[in-house]
């Protein structure tokens, strides 16, 4: 078979790989064919006609998304007859399709109607009445208006192919089809909208975003989503400082245009009723509201006598604050407070993962490589449920590129279906011979695997002869930044020693230190009683351990300040501010208002974002990442650390929540979404 | 699968909940995929049939020896429509399209048995027939 195969293509000269398809071998070229039901990355299914093009010396228009490319064929996508054609096409998609653009979803946004704009089919010559059956409600985030659809099943496919669902079908037959869902009158799935964004008409529709706003009055804000570490693109549809919906149709970041539910509707806990607008702080025993100005010099007070008494402080980060704001954190509790009492939830065991990897060269995998690499190996965790961009991607390498799976994990997976494979429980030294065989190799593990555990994975890995990446899974989304910063009492940013260690968290609370720091974070969710004298807390709700608070900061969320978070696999990338919450501040801007009224803002620099992050880059060992990079929403990997990490960390005190996909910590709680969910309650 | 349906609707009557929740676990995929099979076939029913489904040609063959008046005669009759069943679940009636009877037009179908050259008087008696026959 030849390398390439030549034709051309409205007169234009193109180079292909043999079997590629007319469409897509256009589409490098720079000519547009349009389809509805064709869909890059999905199966074919040749249902629209919408990409019927004329092929010499073939009788009849042939459509593009099924053709395989030839030798010396020579297509014309626009000529009068593939133009009438496709407006045939068009007036046979709007027989039964409802002309309510005025009112629909997807109006000024949906590909039928761009096509109708395009090749006109202004005028029908059916004359019967149109079919109206009423919309249903498949689910709180999925609705179906059955006569807009078009019948192109990329939502039945998306479903099985891309999500490993199946939930939707088509049932019926001829001009009665419909999209169904898979238990009677709903659906019982990830909910994770895919469906719903993939429709290129207002068929299916969003249970968030329904009836809100037009596309075109909307800002799209492309950010990074605060629940799981994945760390998806989430472009923001925002108005008047509300957020209206989240989906990535724009294909940019790691994630393409894969969301699970959290990124695509479980934003919303940013505008619960219990969001925190105003500063509280503890008046006989009760919290009460006070300005920011009372609240900050009430904090940098105790904060000032405290260190002046020669008092002790303790203070516990978050996973879900940024880079700079952990940088900054630390920087203060290290230098102004002089305490090494330091740390944060620790969920994956990656300062061992980086240790045991010393001294090698490009041996952590990025999101990319789940896609990429030949084989895959799982140890412990369940990624549907809760990594599913990363299970998301390893499906998709199994489809395209029929990438071998492995899996180890206690119980039954998603992966199963399509894995080379499976062993139940946590002994992997089984399929030593398997994998010994395999051109290369990504292992991915969870808290399961921790300490002496991670060096006997790291030993296995390395002694299967073949090239190995790893992914050492960690739970929230910025989980490992808040690591990489320093927020642990043995280990400064960059993974330097921090001298004499302080205490951990779990020390931390026990201990009857004079003041206590917690930003971002619920330790006392379990319902203990705090010791130290004086809490302080800076979060968005009243969380149990900030109810036991003498003063708490209502903190902006990750979709209301920029900054930079690392995801699980080490990537960094941006956030942008989509809206602004009236009353609440960022972490860094607290921090920096704190530091101001205590007088040492000199000592810790400036708290812009920006500063910081160079700060970050210039001095935190692994951070030397391009910064157009990140700058222009892309995703720079952070390097390995690549020299021992001369300390020990006690691996106990790693424990990952395992969040399903419809749990988020602390956080879930406040998203009506995640609670409405069938799921969610049958999960329970 | 369609045989395996076809196979479990003669037995059953017709196609129910459970009969595609069993097909589904012995074929290998999921419910929704069955459904999506049976409900593409107009021979596969969801609904509680007769015991005996008699189903009534009105494709053009049949059409042009009056099999609008057969049909709207066996409707009359029976006081039922398409795809119902009379109440004591004996007779149902189900307007088909062409059976592959055209030479012997009009045809008529009940279950699998074919009755060709189909008058006014012979659909009597053949309804009377089957009213009474267990």
């Amino acid at each position: 078979m030849p390398d390439s195969v030549k034709l051309t293509i409205d007169g234009h000269e193109v180079q292909a790989a043999p079997g590629t398809l007319v469409i897509d071998a256009a589409k490098q070229a720079g000519i547009e064919i349009p389809a509805f039901c064709y869909y890059e990355g999905l199966t074919l299914q040749a249902a629209c006609r919408m990409c019927l093009v004329e092929v010499e010396k073939m009788p009849k228009l042939q459509a593009a998304c099924t053709l395989p490319v030839a030798e010396g064929m020579i297509v014309r996508t626009e000529t009068s007859q593939v133009a009438t054609a496709r407006k045939y096409t068009l007036e046979f998609l709007l027989t039964n399709h409802p002309l309510d653009c005025p009112v629909c979803d997807k109006g000024g946004e949906c590909e039928l109607q761009d096509m109708v704009f395009r090749y006109g089919a202004g005028e029908s010559r059916f004359t019967e009445i149109k079919i109206h059956t009423p919309e249903k409600q498949y689910s709180p985030v999925v609705y179906f208006d059955a006569p807009r659809c078009i019948l192109c099943f990329r939502c039945v496919r998306i479903c099985n192919e891309g999500m490993g669902v199946g939930a939707l079908g088509v049932i019926n037959r001829g001009a009665v089809s419909e999209i169904a869902p898979n238990v009677g009158d709903h659906l019982e799935c990830d909910e994770c909208g895919a469906c719903v964004d993939i429709c290129p008409v207002g068929a299916l529709t969003s249970g968030a975003y329904r009836y809100q706003t037009r596309p075109w009055e909307m800002t799209h804000v492309g950010t990074i989503c605060t629940h799981c570490a994945d760390g998806c693109k989430t472009t923001l549809g925002t108005r008047n400082d509300r957020i209206l919906r989240g989906n990535n149709r724009d294909h940019s970041g790691i994630n393409g245009e894969f969301l699970c539910v959290k990124g695509r509707y479980a934003y919303d806990f940013y505008d619960h009723p219990d969001r925190l607008q105003a500063p509280l702080v503890r008046v006989n025993r009760k919290l009460e509201e006070t300005s920011w100005a009372q609240a900050l010099e009430t904090v940098a007070k105790k904060f000032n006598e405290t260190l002046a008494g020669g008092g002790s402080f303790g203070v516990i980060g978050s996973n879900h604050t940024t880079n700079e704001e952990n940088f900054y954190l630390q920087k203060f509790a290290r230098e102004v407070l002089g305490t090494n009492h330091i740390d944060h939830h620790r969920t994956g065991d990656v300062v061992t993962l980086l240790d045991a990897l010393s001294g090698q060269q490009d041996k952590l995998a990025t999101v990319a490589d789940l896609y990429q690499r030949k084989a895959i190996l799982v140890v412990g965790a369940d990624l549907a449920i809760e990594h599913p961009l990363l299970s998301y991607q390893i499906r998709a390498n199994y489809r395209h590129h029929q990438a071998r799976i492995y899996v180890v994990t206690p119980g039954p997976v998603r992966e199963d279906n399509y894995a080379a494979a499976s062993v139940r429980g946590h002994e992997y030294e089984s399929l030593r011979e398997k994998l010994k065989v395999e051109p290369e190799l990504v292992i991915l593990f969870d808290d399961s695997v921790k300490g002496d555990g991670v060096r006997k994975l790291v030993d296995f890995g390395e002694s299967l002869g073949i090239p190995v990446k790893y992914i050492c899974l960690v739970d929230y989304s910025n989980s490992r930044g808040a690591v990489d910063m320093g927020l642990t009492p043995e280990l400064l940013p960059g993974y330097h020693p921090a001298g004499q260690p302080g205490m951990h968290a779990q020390e931390m609370l026990a201990a009857d230190l004079n003041v206590l720091w917690v930003v971002g974070s619920n330790p006392l969710k379990a319902g203990a009683s705090r010791k130290a004298g004086f809490l302080l807390v800076q979060d968005m709700f009243l969380t149990e351990t900030a109810q036991q608070a003498d003063v708490v900061l209502p903190a902006a969320c990750a979709y209301e300040k920029i900054g930079t978070v690392t995801n699980v696999t080490g990537e960094v990338q941006r956030l942008k501010r989509g809206v602004n919450t009236m009353g609440a501040k960022p972490d860094l801007e607290i921090m920096g208002f704190i530091a101001r009224e205590m007088g040492v803002a000199a000592k810790l620099g400036p708290w812009a974002p920006e500063i910081v992050f160079e700060e970050i880059r210039k001095t935190v060992r692994g951070y030397q990442i391009p910064l157009p990079v990140i700058a222009t929403g892309g995703a720079a990997q952070t390097m390995p650390v690549n020299g021992r990490i001369p300390v020990e960390v006690p691996s106990g005190l790693v424990r990952s929540d395992h969040n399903g996909l419809f749990d988020s910590g602390t956080l879930g709680r406040y998203s009506k979404v995640l609670n409405s969910v069938i799921e969610s309650r049958l999960s329970r | 699968m369609i045989p395996m349906l076809l196979y479990a609707q003669d037995e059953v009557g017709h196609v129910s909940d459970e009969l595609i929740e069993e097909i589904a676990r012995r074929v290998g995929v999921t419910p929704l995929q069955v459904n999506e099979v049976l409900t593409y076939y107009s021979m596969l029913h969801r609904k509680p049939l007769g015991k005996y489904h008699v189903q009534i040609c009105t494709n053009i063959s049949c059409l042009l020896w009056d099999a609008d008046k057969l049909w709207e005669q066996a409707c009359h009759k029976l006081g039922i429509g398409h795809k119902e069943a009379t109440g004591d679940g004996q007779i149902s009636l189900e307007e088909v399209e062409c059976i592959g009877a055209c030479s012997w037009a009009p045809a008529v179908q009940v279950n699998y048995d074919f009755h060709h050259f189909v008058t006014s008087e012979k659909l009597d008696q053949l309804l009377d027939g089957l009213r009474k026959k267990q």
